[in-house]
């Protein structure tokens, strides 16, 4: 006699293969977030391009194709406030330390530097071309902002300084980098504000120096446009979303590849836990390229867990009806944060599951 | 400086014997006499009779070609006076000369004189034949591989194909682990792969031909030349294949040829065949195939194709007509062979007032088994099970103008005399396929009702205890005719296939190509579903030769997107999931049938507790060397990964002084500059209202 095992259609989207993942084992595919309902934030009219937590972990910036910026607290969810004034989409944000200054790349060729509490614009450089990415340097009196490849101007990097005092800001830059070949999509700065690490449109990384404006190094692992880039804390090493399905975790100095993780779809967003040895991967189907048939079952519009050493899957996170653009997690680690194209943002927090659930292999001797 | 030739003078070269040069670099000139034929065995007449002769002979080649001006020449005797015999003919063209042999050969011009035609250019050839018999060269003997080597394996493992991309793979299952490669090639086919019915050989497409490859090493056992082959079906036994090529190639007597039929042992061609195209394929200009167009009987015995108005039987090796004539049934529309015996079914539909037929013909004897008349039909489908035991046909038969129903008749064969059983079908439901469990007794049928798909699930019971009164209440039960019992009728929606098991019991309904990728896993016998699961936009689904496992895939050849695998147990648990980029096809390696006889079948299966222990022992080490593999790479990976992230921060806290002055204070340190503000949040919650009425 046979067991007449059913399974739920939910269990079955949510295992994949020992193939490919664990080879012996039962598929480890968790659900970790079935207690805790999410907390969805609807204040974007357009798909999400980035969110990002301060450094405190208490409140949440999200930037949208909508042209306002949006400020949220972390914990509940509830709209602190937006940046009003861009013309266009908005591409990047950052945050300072103190959490007290907000920069914002636009689309409406300018970058905005704001006051978070007041909401109000203290500054803004106007540019040629769109501003795609935009980062404070360690110190936030220094910050570098990329300029896109437009109508004959090249993709170009821009050192500014940060004044504490407003009414000693100027647009005078300290250092302009010309980017030649691919345009960049993606910049942030290396420790000590000594280089700078730019992601660009035909899958290289290339490092520069942020004194010398020389590039030191450049890498091509990857094969398509790289979507995002985020630190490590202690800036060893980084982690790299990209259109051509994969994330890859580099060596800062070498540039070697580390780790990869391989899906079946383009990544748009890669992000490190701060706590745990795991990663979180986002992406889906190209908006233009899903069919109406297929849907989000076809799309795969999930964010999906892989453990960091083993490359392993070790869960997926479902919710979103459009590809996300978009991750972070909190900097404590207990939640994490998605913006997808259908313009929601949604703050998960881990179940205890999550913190229990540990790999044998982690606390084994050979 | 002389040359070669300069070493010798003219006398000496004169003695030379250059002639096995000369044969060698002869160009081969055209003769001129193409277009001329002999016609030998004519009557020797004299003078006085030359005229009247030359006046039939004329009169016989007069509607194949044109004979040239002075074209007919009689060579005449000078002792005699009597014409020697024979006559030349000159024709206008080589084509007609071609046809003149093929049509006058052997034309009778009365009894003593049966008219021998041959092409002038082939006298000439056949007279310069040695007439000395040479011994053929004998081929050194050369060992073969094991081709059966697979079936050795000494886990019993199956194996598959994978063709991705270009590069077409072996592998060893492994119960839904990480499958062990055995032969990997690139561009190894052009098109697809294929199997021959019993795992000997794997078949690959060229431009030049069919390959086929086996044994341990894959090595080419057999090639067979056909320009842009398409289509191949091999025999069950795998002694002969057939091939198809849509471009036809052309034949020593210039004819336009379709098929060929090979010999697989010996890669020789047995014999071409050119493609009717007045037969029922060619309609609207398009020509489909009907594919087999020649099938075969069980045994590869016979070969037999549908020719209009007649079933046309050839007998292997020699592949000549059997008993040197077609089987000529009138508007016959479609045929099948029997799967054990040397039976053909055949069925021709209405015409005037003779009824349509179904007929079972035994050959070579051509003795009618039985017949069966039929009326009102307006289609006919014909369905043996696997064992020969049973042959069902569908009839579709205009009940009104508008409406149609559906009747099986179901032909015994193993009783005497062939009893029909006939059951009708619920006129609601529109049948779309029929499939017979292999080595069983049980049919599954699927049908339309109106939008919903219905799967019926049907038994042969013996004749004899068929019990009338199964005829329980409710309309589908109600389906139920003598011999033949409903098991169970239920709502398949989502699916569009049925794929029974390979030892039967088990089935699968799927629905694929067209559907969403809904697979139902059955037990028949039970008659419950085991389990089901969804391989999303599934184009194909397969049972291993065991029946213990099925693979669902998705081939690029059809979706272009996320391509691959998915790995179930028949009971429908995933065992494994694997995209596969370009994924095209995955073939299961077909296992020829077991040897042993019935009783040590038995024998097994009554110890079956013993050897799967010894089995499951075997399979717990494997999983457990596996797991231990696992364990040490991650193990390793941790460890590795722990170091690196040693190093990485040591370098990062050895900047700390740095670091520190470019903010000016410890960024990460915990104890935090700032007085930490402590946040009160005032929740109010309405437990309760009530009014209440002041006075």
């Amino acid at each position: 006699m046979v067991n007449a095992k059913q399974q739920s259609p939910d269990e079955m989207s949510s295992t994949v293969g020992r193939l490919s993942a664990t080879v012996c084992r039962p598929a480890r595919i968790n659900d970790f977030f079935y207690e805790q309902r999410p907390i969805l934030l609807h204040g974007h009219t357009r798909s999400l391009t980035k969110v990002k937590y301060n450094r405190d972990g208490d409140l949440l910036f999200s930037t949208s194709k909508d042209s306002k910026p949006n400020v949220w607290f972390a914990h509940n969810g509830e709209r602190l406030g937006s940046y009003d004034g861009h013309n266009g989409a908005v591409w990047d944000l950052d945050v300072s330390y103190d959490s007290k200054r907000l920069l914002t790349a636009s689309a409406d060729n300018t970058c905005r530097l704001w006051g978070v509490e007041s909401g109000k614009q203290l500054y803004q450089w106007n540019t040629r071309t769109p501003v795609r990415a935009v980062a404070f340097g360690q110190g936030d009196r220094i910050a570098l902002y990329v300029t896109d490849a437009l109508m004959g101007q090249p993709s170009t990097i821009w050192i500014v300084p940060i004044e504490d005092d407003l009414e000693n800001q100027t647009d005078e830059f300290i250092r302009k980098i010309v980017i030649t070949g691919s345009k960049a999509t993606v910049a942030s700065w290396g420790d000590l504000n000594k280089t700078i690490y730019t992601g660009h449109e035909d899958g290289t990384i290339t490092i520069w120096d942020a004194e010398t404006g020389e590039q030191i190094k450049h890498v091509k692992s990857h094969t398509k446009a790289i979507s995002d880039m985020q630190w490590a804390a202690d800036y060893g090493y980084f982690i790299t979303a990209s259109k051509d399905h994969t994330s890859k975790i580099f060596d800062a100095k070498t540039l070697r590849v580390m780790k990869t993780y391989t899906t079946t779809r383009p990544v748009n967003s890669a992000a490190l836990s701060p706590i745990r040895p795991h990663i979180a991967l986002g992406g889906g189907q190209e908006a233009m390229e899903v069919t109406q048939v297929g849907g989000a079952k076809q799309g795969k519009f999930e964010t999906r867990f892989f453990h960091l050493p083993f490359e392993e899957e070790i869960g997926r996170v479902k919710g979103h009806f459009g590809p996300i653009n978009t991750l972070a997690f909190a900097p404590d680690g207990r939640s994490f944060a998605s913006g997808a194209e259908d313009g929601f943002v949604r703050i998960h927090y881990f179940d205890d599951d999550y913190f229990d659930f540990k790999y044998e292999e982690e606390s084994m001797e050979l | 400086m002389p040359s070669a030739v300069d070493q010798y003078n003219d006398e000496e070269l004169e003695d030379i014997d250059f002639t096995d040069i000369e044969e060698r670099y002869r160009v081969e000139l055209p003769t001129g006499f193409d277009t001329v034929v002999v016609v030998d065995n004519v009557p020797k007449v004299g003078e006085a009779k030359k005229e009247k002769l030359l006046n039939v002979i004329k009169k016989i080649f007069k509607d194949i070609g044109t004979i040239k001006e002075n074209g007919l020449h009689m060579p005449v005797d000078s002792k005699t006076g009597e014409s020697k015999g024979y006559i030349f003919i000159d024709f206008e063209t080589p084509e007609q000369a071609t046809l003149a042999v093929k049509q006058g050969n052997g034309h009778k011009l009365d009894r003593a004189h049966i008219l021998a035609v041959n092409r002038f250019d082939d006298i000439e050839r056949y007279t310069n034949t040695n007439d000395q018999y040479e011994e053929p060269e004998e081929e050194p003997f050369v060992e073969k591989e094991h081709l059966k080597s697979w079936l050795a394996d000494p886990r019993a493992r199956d194996q598959w194909v994978m063709m991705k991309g270009d590069e077409v793979s072996i592998y060893w299952n492994n119960k839904g682990d990480q499958p062990d490669l055995d032969h990997s090639r690139n561009n190894w086919s052009d098109m697809y792969v294929s199997w021959s019915p019993k795992g000997t050989y794997l078949a690959t497409f060229h431009k030049q031909g069919i390959a086929l490859w086996g044994g341990p090493t894959w090595n080419k056992i057999n090639r067979f030349a056909h320009p842009n082959v398409k289509l191949i079906d091999f025999s069950p036994n795998e002694k002969y294949i057939t091939t198809w090529s849509h471009e036809p190639f052309i034949t020593a007597d210039g004819e336009h040829h379709h098929v060929a039929i090979w010999d697989i042992v010996t890669g020789s061609q047995l014999r071409t065949f050119p493609i009717d195209t007045s037969a029922a394929g060619a309609q609207d200009g398009k020509q489909k195939i009907d594919w087999p167009m020649f099938k075969w009987s069980f045994d590869d015995k016979y070969v037999a194709r549908l020719m209009p108005g007649m079933i046309s039987v050839y007998e292997t090796p020699g592949m000549g007509l059997l008993d040197k004539k077609s089987i000529k049934v009138d508007d016959v529309k479609a045929f099948a062979w029997s799967p054990s015996e040397h039976i053909l079914s055949y069925w021709t539909p209405e015409s005037g007032n003779i009824p349509a037929r179904v007929s079972l013909l035994r050959l070579p004897s051509r003795e009618v088994v039985r017949t069966k008349n039929l009326f009102n039909v307006i289609d006919c489908k014909m369905f043996w099970q696997a064992t020969g035991d049973y042959f069902l046909v569908t009839v579709e038969r205009a009940k009104t103008k508008k409406s149609t129903t559906t009747n099986f008749e179901i032909f015994r064969l193993r009783e005497k005399d062939v009893p029909v059983d006939v059951m009708e079908v619920d006129p609601i439901l529109e049948v779309t396929n029929i499939f017979w469990e292999p080595l069983g007794s049980r049919f599954a049928l699927l049908a339309q009702e109106g939008t919903k798909i219905v799967c019926n699930f049907y038994q042969m019971v013996a004749a004899a205890s068929a019990p009338t009164k199964g005829k329980k209440a409710g309309p589908s039960v109600g389906d139920v005719a003598q011999g033949v019992k409903l098991l169970k009728s239920f709502d398949a929606k989502g699916t569009n296939q049925i794929i029974w098991s390979p030892k039967g019991r088990f089935c699968l309904l799927a629905g694929v190509r067209a559907f969403q990728g809904e697979i139902q896993f059955w037990d028949v016998e039970d008659l419950v579903m085991m389990g089901s699961g969804e391989h999303y936009m599934c184009t194909d689904v397969e049972w291993d030769p065991t029946g213990r496992y099925v693979t669902s895939s998705v081939s690029w050849w059809r979706v272009q997107s996320d391509t691959g695998f998915t790995m179930w147990t028949f009971t429908g648990q995933q065992l494994a999931k694997q995209s596969v980029p370009l994924f095209k096809q995955l073939l299961w390696r077909p296992r020829p049938p077991t040897l042993l006889s019935e009783e040590a079948q038995k024998k097994v299966k009554k110890n079956l507790k013993e050897y799967s222990k010894q089995f499951e022992e075997e399979d717990a080490a494997q999983t457990k060397a596996v797991t231990r593999e696992v364990l040490e790479r991650r193990i390793k990976l941790w460890n590795e990964w722990s170091e690196y992230r040693e190093r990485v921060h040591s370098d990062y806290l050895g900047q700390a002084d740095v670091r520190n002055d470019i903010w000016g204070f410890d960024p990460d340190s915990t104890q935090d500059s700032l007085p930490a503000e402590s946040l009160e949040e005032w929740v109010e919650e309405v437990i309760e209202e009530t009014e209440e009425v002041v006075e």
